[in-house]
């Protein structure tokens, strides 16, 4: 009995010695851990830059494809966008019909009856500025970056062109510039903003639709459009925390 | 206008659905298609080298330096479709310099110079030594000096060094195991790790790319095999032949299987994205994957080589159908990279609608250049075959 007593002790020492070394080791790989996740936690001191896009406003006038594309000089092939504007036309039977004609810029036109029409409307898209973006994890040398702002940028010097990035954007907001032959995709206008001007998307809107602004100020007009509105992120489900929140946000709409 | 430009216009009049703008190209094309199967048929033949060193196959002894020799050719030019794919093909150093580590990509790099110096290249060199050193010493003019300088310097060939050569070799072939697993595994999870592709995105892709490539691999050596047998004009080893297909066999039953696997999963489960692939399999990739990919390139060689399991001598029909199970397998497996690759491409992220896709016959991105990366490890495994002929290699 004794000796099972000592027995049944040493095996506790022995089994509460591993567990503490099992803890011990995970505790020293930790900051390995890091590589496991996406890219860094948002930043608590200085602008986080984010986008609102409220899309009870927008009239698809597609002033905002053209003007980042002039801003920008993005190609004026009817691909290539930093940022587009989709019509979502909703069927009375149920059926979804996206369109983007050149992004949007020379307008649209509807071509459903309305009295087939269930609900129809414009979607902005650009870059999400994902605060986990696939697109920084997967980039093999580290071109694109987060900037200390918050936004997914470019080194166009440093760009290999392999392509993976726009393989892992979610959103498809990437593409090969033909003419630089590296990979390009909305700032938010970093060289406008960093000068305190808008970027140009937000600056032609007539509707202001667009709110930019920064989320780490309680002030700034993008953090009460988010108190305000009940805004969704799109594709929430792939966790990549996107900085441009729409509201008016429909389920059919990725 | 630029004939990409021209491409790309013609792509647009062919779009189905909706796609996002940027989505009309495909970025990846048939040179991305080469490099998982290059690097699968790397991994395969070493797998089934192996097998004689260290599982003890003795059997298998004939395919050894094939199978060694076969993984070598093709590794040294599993890198070039990639290079020569890239933008900026004159920065591909840099995936070296300063590697981003939470890349998949980025330890391709170093997995590959791994696998190729430590593993494939040295054992290779220790395999070789006793015979590199007594051909120095056989031959004459420029050879000798070819082989003096293969040598490195390590003339000794006495009974110890010998010893030394082979179980160093041998320890090897055992780190070389796990690196192979690692290579094509890693390969796998480039793309399975892309969440947002759902065609890409299976935690099975790494394990699907890893038997493929043995079923790949294994195919090739047998492939090699004959047709070296039959230049040589020698009567083939029928026992090591049918023991190369038992493997095969094997190999092909459990990647069916786990490709099975992965398939009913999707199709039980059907995800959010699950209606846009059914029509992209049902639409687009009918002939690639149905009649390709698992009729022709898995399901007819499974069954061609179950049978054959049970067929007692007969050997010239054998050959032939091994033949035939070698090359239908082969092309199988690159319609299974073609199905991952292009296929995982063809659908738009938006999940509304297809892009579409046009191989052309010259380019950079074209037939000519494929059949080039191609050709290439072909002729390199001829070269070394005469460099380091495994028929004459000297008894011990």
């Amino acid at each position: 009995m004794a000796r099972d007593e000592v027995k049944s002790r040493r095996d506790f020492l022995s089994k509460a010695a591993m567990v503490a070394g099992g803890l011990f080791i995970s505790a020293g790989a930790s900051p390995f851990a890091s590589l496991l996740y996406a890219t860094e936690r948002k930043s608590k001191t200085g602008p986080w830059y984010g986008m609102g896009i409220d899309l009870e406003k927008c009239i698809g006038c597609g002033r905002c494809a053209d003007a980042c594309k002039t801003e920008n000089n993005v190609p004026r092939e009817p691909f290539f966008f930093r940022t587009w504007v989709e019509q979502y036309t909703i069927l009375n039977d149920g059926t979804v019909h996206v369109e983007s004609p050149n992004g949007g810029i020379d307008g649209f036109s509807q071509k459903f009856p309305d009295e087939e029409i269930f609900k129809s409307f414009f979607v902005p898209k650009m870059c999400n500025h994902c605060a986990k973006s696939p697109c920084t994890q997967v980039c093999p040398v580290g071109a694109t970056f987060t900037s200390p702002e918050g936004l997914s940028l470019v080194d166009p010097t440093y760009c290999l062109g392999c392509r993976y990035c726009v393989q892992a954007c979610p959103y498809g907001c990437r593409y090969i510039h033909p003419v630089t032959h590296v990979v390009d995709k909305c700032t938010m206008c970093y060289h406008r903003i960093t000068k305190g001007l808008l970027p140009a998307c937000v600056e032609v809107c007539p509707k202001h639709a667009k709110i930019f602004g920064d989320l780490n100020d309680p002030k700034s007009e993008l953090v009460k459009f988010m108190k305000d509105h009940s805004w969704q992120v799109l594709k929430p489900h792939m966790n990549t925390e996107p900085k441009v929140f729409y509201n008016q946000l429909r389920a059919e709409v990725r | 206008m630029e004939p990409q430009m021209q491409h790309l216009y013609e792509m647009l009049s062919k779009v189905d659905g909706y796609i996002y703008p940027n989505e009309i190209e495909l970025n990846w094309s048939i040179l991305i298609v080469l490099y998982p199967f290059i690097t699968g048929l790397v991994a395969g033949a070493f797998i089934l080298a192996s097998l004689e060193r260290v599982f003890k196959v003795k059997v298998l002894k004939p395919t050894y330096t094939i199978a060694l020799l076969t993984a070598l050719s093709f590794m040294m030019v599993a890198t070039l479709p990639l290079i020569s794919h890239l933008a900026q093909p004159q920065r591909f150093y840099e995936i070296m310099i300063t590697p981003h580590l939470t890349s998949a990509m980025a330890i391709f790099g170093f997995v590959y110079l791994w696998y190729l110096m430590v593993v494939l290249l040295l054992e290779i060199w220790l395999d070789y030594r006793r015979d590199i050193v007594l051909w120095s010493q056989e031959k004459t003019g420029v050879m000798k000096r070819v082989y003096k300088i293969l040598t490195l310097g390590v003339t000794d060939l006495s009974e110890s060094t010998v010893k030394w050569d082979d179980k160093l070799g041998y320890f090897i072939t055992i780190i070389g195991i796990p690196s192979a697993f690692l290579l094509h595994g890693y390969v796998g999870f480039i793309f399975g790790s892309v969440k947002a592709n759902p065609w890409w995105s299976t935690v099975l892709m790494p394990v699907i790319f890893l038997f493929s490539a043995m079923v790949s691999g294994i195919a090739l050596v047998m492939i090699v095999f004959m047709v070296v047998n039959y230049i040589r004009k020698q009567v083939i080893d029928m026992a090591c032949l049918n023991e190369i297909a038992k493997y095969l066999l094997i190999a092909l039953i459990l990647d069916f299987a786990l490709e099975g696997l992965d398939q009913v999963h999707r199709i039980y489960e059907a995800e959010e994205s699950f209606n846009i692939l059914d029509i992209l399999v049902k639409g687009k990739l009918t002939y690639t994957l149905f009649l390709f990919q698992w009729f022709l390139g898995m399901i007819v060689p499974m069954v061609t080589l179950a049978t054959l399991q049970f067929v007692k001598n007969r050997n010239k029909l054998k050959k032939r159908l091994y033949m035939m199970t070698g090359i239908l397998v082969l092309c199988g497996i690159f319609f299974m990279r073609w199905n991952v690759v292009v296929g995982g491409q063809l659908f738009s992220k938006s999940f509304y609608g297809f892009t579409t896709f046009k191989l052309h016959l010259i380019g950079s991105e074209g037939i000519m250049m494929a059949a080039l990366w191609l050709i290439l490890p072909c002729t390199i495994l001829a070269f070394l075959f005469w460099l380091l002929p495994p028929w004459k290699r000297h008894e011990v």
